[in-house]
């Protein structure tokens, strides 16, 4: 079998290789959706420490 | 042992333990994915009836498989979260709906590209489909409700009760091919007898579904503690943790 058989998949090729496309596109936003998420959460979680550092600070100032 | 259960499930230990199975679970998914992909796509013969087209199988049939399975682990740990009140438990369970929900949307999606050159139609209203389709949309109803109520502990318990109500549906989706007379053909693996596959193309389709599994297994694990980081982002854990970033 050759690349370019290969690649036209029995006439199919629309069809396989949509599908194959569209699993990868899920894959790799199922992985880079966390990741934004975990920045974001830290992210917020550093400006509260913040705030309420300033917060204190004003209080015993 | 209710004093070993609360230790396990409390966020912080999950935190710390979860960051190496990630990795290895990552890995594995990795590996097994690209040798069945390799299989599927190269090694594993022709289909006499549906010729290069039934090659679809070896990623709609894992994800169709996993659309199922993170439901019912969703519905599992909404249970036990309300039930046992074990927060984890309802961490696991929000933090499968998007990676469900997306298993659900492709299992349609290449269903429905598998479906045109072999059917003549990308839908019909077929009982399998339809009720695969109620499936993505009990994903998003529980995703609405989690976004949409404020007090997480209502949250959780409003879209617990949604996912356990919505498990009705997966015997449905199960038994569609055989309760009515569907164009989406029966089940090749799952049955009593041999499955009545070629055994080439059966061992790629159940290495696809390993590392399917494999890498739910990470994904869950990475949303659990993004979960765990912002629903205890007030608790000392937390704050030591962010601070030593």
């Amino acid at each position: 079998m050759n690349w370019s058989e290969f690649f036209h998949m029995g006439g199919y090729a629309f069809f396989v290789w949509t599908s194959y496309a569209l699993t990868f596109a899920v894959i790799v936003a199922n992985i880079i959706f966390p990741i934004i998420q975990r920045k974001k959460v830290i992210a917020r979680i550093k400006r509260a420490i913040k705030r309420e550092q300033i917060e204190l600070d004003k209080e015993s100032a | 042992m209710w004093n070993w259960i609360q230790r396990f499930s409390s966020p912080k230990h999950f935190y710390g333990m979860s960051a190496p199975l990630i990795k290895w679970f990552s890995i594995g998914a990795l590996l097994i994915g690209l040798y069945g992909l390799y299989l599927g796509l190269f090694v594993a013969p022709t289909d006499y009836q549906q010729g290069e087209s039934y090659r679809i199988i070896f990623i709609h049939v894992p994800a169709a498989w996993m659309s199922l399975f993170v439901y019912m682990v969703m519905a599992i740990s909404s249970g036990i979260g309300i039930i046992w009140q074990i927060r984890l438990a309802d961490m696991v369970a929000a933090a499968s709906a998007p990676i469900g929900a997306s298993f659900a949307f492709l299992a349609l999606v290449t269903g429905s590209l598998w479906g045109k050159p072999m059917w003549g139609a990308y839908w019909v209203w077929d009982a399998r489909l339809t009720s695969e389709l109620i499936l993505l949309f009990l994903y998003l109803g529980y995703m609405a409700l989690q976004s949409a109520i404020e007090d997480q502990r209502s949250a959780d318990k409003a879209s617990g009760l949604l996912a356990i109500v919505g498990v009705v549906n997966i015997p449905i989706i199960h038994y569609s091919v055989e309760w009515w007379n569907t164009l989406h053909q029966g089940a090749t693996i799952a049955k009593f007898d041999k499955p009545s596959m070629h055994i080439d193309m059966l061992i790629p389709l159940l290495l696809m579904a390993v590392a399917f599994k494999l890498f739910y297994a990470a994904v869950v694990l990475v949303r659990t503690r993004n979960e765990a980081l912002y629903r205890d982002r007030n608790r000392r854990w937390v704050r030591e943790l962010i601070e030593r970033l």
